[in-house]
């Protein structure tokens, strides 16, 4: 089995959702289409003490979050939100604690064995992107799937060396057994993962984003 | 007598809380569905990998790590610290809760969020922060729960795997003051919904960390839920809570337990979150930019441990809960039944380390030496026998009860002993009416014993009817399949108390079938044999166990013995594992040469006697011809023949090769409950864990329950009997010499 069948039969034991698109663009409009037709509702939007509910009076104004893209893509992803009436978030996610629907990220690096996403989250709004956001949508170039972490172990280590890191593994959304051992998707993080697997992506991923 | 000094639970208290346990319907179901969702889990998990050899290299990374702890703190400390992280290493719990507190009060922090951490159990963390007027919540969802309900987890892994999904709707509406459905995804949204707000507010976040990372100054952390990532994220602080045995060189390491933990744990090949974290991360409202970042490292006896040859091992541990996934007797009472803080085969003996002999002495009790633990342990530590180490240390400090003081004794002296068994054949009369069963207990017994019927000590022992076997052996024609010129086998025999004064019959039903195995045999059976010594170490007497160690290899040192074979499953584990490292330091070579010939029955016959194979040649084997009126027959797998010998397909294939139906039962390998003096001590589990096998047992339709190890028969066979089980309980031997009737 080849290493891109067997990332994606892996994340699907997982529960996560894979996609397969051959440039950025459609990537994004992966995204956005995601988010569009979501029909997860913010558990939290129904807050009684809305301190810091940022969804006011607009509940069901659709918000995207994405922090770490360049200027053509972003500019496209903008466009984007505006045809389909959604906000677009890119920074002070701090304060949408309260969630937003989809959070878009690029992933530096997919396991096959496990089905996981490394992610480099050094950045807050990064990370903050893939832990607040409802659905976490993380864009992945094929080319940089590996077969095993500990196969990768040297490139691991070089990202995890850096001071100040914060490196990710992610395989799934977030889940629980703690009630009864009855798994429960979506506890203190995502409760979707999709990941869209890139292709003709220059395989390195690029350093640091943030 | 010996209690009245120390502190600590009265072991009747601890009995009562385990009746409590054992009464709870749904502590009991829910323990149950567990114990076999895991078992597949774990094996779905593992699918395709060389899970030995994996074990194998965890366990070899954890013991270089425990030898060089010192040198990986130094440069752990050196390393974070260039990372920007403030190192504290603490010497005690009381000296790590203080730290944490400090650095609360300097960074003016008053609200923290926790993701789990067993080592912030350990310390009592939070009773001690709330004292000093913090705020702390727990964020994982099972240790909210826990918290909110003031108790402490009875998993490492699963902290509220004792509760129901009512329970825990009970307690979040008294919480939210509003009534809460008790839908176990509506459940995890409320506590998404108000652990968000206390994650948005809070000052601090204390993580635990799974790994601390010498080489890089990193630590990672396994988690699912993703609240650990929140608690590193939000607030201006992060503190880690780490013990110094998370220390490892480098993230490879790291990496290789990662593949073995959650798959250990609960059964996942990943959890959903691993975490890296070098260092202060970008934090957008404080003005440096980056969050103040502390690690707390914990000794609290740890370097001790390391420092102790038998001892350095239990650091080894990942902390995946597994010893406890598969122990029979979690199974029936639960975490908090069975352990301190931590829990589990580990927490036996940790708890004894971390939190004194009196919160350990109950509880080193509570385990049935069934070994379960020791075959999925994640870091290979041999859990068993630390436990039985442990509790030979407490009796050593607190002093031995009388009851295991005359055992030892008593072992000291064969003659002593096989003196009282004779003796206690005859007082027995008068409560088994002559019967093969003691009918009416003295009053020695408490009535709880009465779960099972227990065997009458035999008339004549098996050592007094040995001579006139010994004469017929000798006059028995030699067989004519044997090829002329093939030397003899020489077996000794090893009886073991049981089969000497309780089941003769046995031994003799194994002398028959071994005779009838197409080999020639030369039987001895040295008389200076005594007890094993299992049941010394099982009451924590290992001076007794060491004496009759050297009793019996002494006894079988000038027997000319190819092997020294015993049709007691707990007697061959324990005298070929336990007994060269009891006695090679009186005994030396000795020792070792006695345990290398030791076999079980079933692994005599089938290896190296050659029973099953060329039967069609035999004449007068028992398995010469069909049986007229097969019966259906099923196995309890012994656990000293199963995981403490290796043995698992011998015995079925003899079973199978009688031409009768053999049906599989369900858990054929999990513990009867027996444990030897366990049973004596925590009746009620005991026949809890029985009265479950005697149901697997039955579901096969089986007429006949086969076994290996007389120990098992006492309590298999006393269960089926009082219980009017429909079916017959006896040992291969009997069955193989065709004596099942």
């Amino acid at each position: 089995m080849d290493i891109i069948t067997q990332f994606k039969e892996n994340t699907a034991l997982v529960s996560s959702v894979v996609h397969r698109v051959k440039t950025i663009e459609q990537a994004l409009e992966t995204a956005v289409s995601i988010c569009k037709t979501t029909e997860i509702s913010h558990c939290l939007t129904a807050s009684e003490n809305e301190a810091s509910a940022p969804q006011g009076g607009e509940e069901n104004q659709k918000t995207l979050a994405a922090h770490d893209l360049d200027a053509p893509s972003f500019k496209l992803l903008e466009d984007l939100c505006l045809q389909n009436e959604i906000t677009l978030v890119t920074d002070n996610l701090r304060n949408h604690g309260n969630g937003i629907h989809v959070g878009v990220t690029f992933a530096d690096f997919g396991i096959a064995e496990t089905g996981t996403l490394v992610i480099n989250s050094d950045s807050e709004e990064k990370r903050l992107t893939t832990m607040i956001s409802d659905v976490h949508v993380a864009v992945l170039p094929v080319s940089n799937i590996r077969e095993t972490a500990l196969d990768m172990a040297d490139e691991l280590e070089s990202l995890i060396s850096k001071p100040s890191s914060y490196t990710a593994f992610i395989t799934g959304p977030s889940r629980t057994a703690d009630i009864e051992r009855v798994l429960a998707i979506g506890v203190h993080g995502p409760l979707e993962l999709h990941i869209v697997l890139l292709e003709n992506h220059p395989p390195t991923p690029e350093p640091d984003r943030s | 007598m010996e209690r009245s000094s120390k502190k600590g639970e009265p072991i009747k208290a601890y009995k009562q809380r385990i009746d409590t346990a054992l009464d709870n319907e749904f502590l009991r179901g829910a323990m149950d569905r567990f114990a076999l969702a895991y078992r597949e889990s774990r094996k779905n998990a593992f699918a395709g990998m060389d899970v030995d050899k994996l074990i194998a290299q965890v366990a070899e990374i954890k013991k270089n790590a425990t030898a060089q702890n010192k040198q990986l703190l130094e440069q752990f400390q050196e390393k974070a610290a260039s990372n920007g992280i403030h190192v504290h290493v603490a010497a005690t719990a009381q000296d790590a809760n203080r730290i944490i507190a400090e650095i609360a009060k300097a960074t003016d922090s008053k609200k923290i969020i926790k993701s789990k951490s067993m080592t912030a159990e350990e310390t009592h963390l939070n009773p001690f922060l709330e004292k000093e007027g913090l705020e702390v919540t727990e964020t994982d969802l099972g240790e909210w729960i826990v918290q909110l309900r003031h108790e402490g987890p009875s998993h490492m892994v699963m902290p509220a795997i004792h509760l129901s999904r009512f329970q825990v709707a009970d307690l979040f509406s008294s919480v939210t003051g509003k009534l809460q459905d008790a839908g176990i995804e509506k459940l995890v949204k409320v506590a998404r919904k108000e652990l968000r707000e206390k994650f948005l507010e809070a000052d601090m976040g204390i993580t635990g960390a799974n790994f601390v990372i010498a080489g890089t100054g990193t630590i990672g952390i396994v988690t699912n839920e993703g609240n650990a990532r929140l608690a590193t994220t939000l607030p201006k602080v992060h503190v880690v809570l780490a013990g110094i045995d998370k220390l490892l060189p480098s993230l490879k390491d790291a990496l290789t337990i990662a593949k073995v933990l959650p798959r250990n744990a609960t059964g996942q090949r990943l959890t959903s979150y691993v975490t890296w974290i070098t260092g202060p991360s970008q934090c957008t409202v404080v003005p440096s930019g980056k969050r103040e970042m502390h690690i707390v490292l914990l000794d609290n006896g740890r370097s001790k441990i390391a420092a102790d040859p038998d001892f350095a091992q239990i650091l080894q541990c990942v902390r995946c809960g597994a010893c406890a996934n598969v122990c029979p007797v979690y199974r029936m009472v639960g975490g908090h039944q069975m352990g301190h803080i931590y829990i589990g085969a580990i927490g036996l003996i940790t708890t004894y380390f971390f939190h004194g002999a009196e919160n350990a002495r109950n509880l080193v009790q509570n385990c049935t030496n069934c070994g379960a633990c020791k075959t999925v342990c994640a870091a290979g530590i041999d859990l068993p026998r630390l436990i039985k180490e442990v509790h030979t240390l407490i009796q050593d400090k607190e002093g031995h009860p009388i009851k295991s003081l005359m055992l030892a004794k008593v072992l000291k002296s064969r003659k002593l002993f096989h003196g009282l068994l004779r003796a206690a054949s005859l007082a027995q009369k008068p409560v088994t009416g002559n019967t093969q069963y003691l009918r009416h207990l003295p009053m020695i017994f408490f009535k709880e014993h009465n779960f099972k019927r227990l065997p009458a000590i035999a008339e004549v022992p098996f050592r007094d009817r040995w001579e006139a076997i010994q004469k017929d052996l000798k006059t028995a024609p030699s067989k004519p399949g044997t090829k002329s010129g093939t030397k003899p086998i020489r077996v000794a025999i090893f009886s073991g108390c049981v089969q000497d004064f309780v089941y003769p019959e046995q031994v003799e039903a194994g002398i028959k079938a071994m005779q009838s195995s197409g080999r020639d045999i030369v039987f001895e059976f040295p008389m200076g044999q005594s007890c094993c010594g299992l049941p010394a170490m099982m009451m924590g007497e290992k001076e007794a166990a060491r004496d009759v160690a050297v009793q019996n290899i002494t006894a079988f040192k000038n027997v000319k013995a190819d092997y020294i074979v015993t049709l007691c499953a707990s007697c061959a584990s324990h005298l070929k594992h336990a007994c060269p490292s009891l006695a090679e330091d009186i005994l030396g070579e000795e020792a070792i040469k006695f345990a290398d010939k030791v076999m079980p029955f079933s692994q005599f016959l089938h290896d190296i006697a050659g029973f099953p194979k060329g039967s069609t040649e035999q004449t007068n084997g028992p398995d010469a011809s069909q049986p007229k009126d097969p019966k259906k027959i099923t196995w309890h797998s012994p656990c000293h023949l199963c995981r403490g010998l290796g043995i698992k397909d011998a015995p079925k294939e003899l079973i199978r090769h009688t031409g009768n139906t053999f049906v599989q039962a369900a858990e054929e390998e999990t513990c009867c409950g027996f444990g030897g003096s366990f049973s004596a001590n925590f009746p009620a589990v005991s026949r809890e864990i029985l009265t479950r096998k005697l149901d697997d047992a039955e579901s096969t339709g089986a007429e006949l329950l086969v076994t290996e190890c007389p120990g098992c028969i006492l309590q298999l066979r006393g269960g089926a009997l009082s219980q009017n089980r429909k079916f017959k309980v006896i040992h291969l031997a009997e069955l193989l010499a065709g004596e099942d009737k």
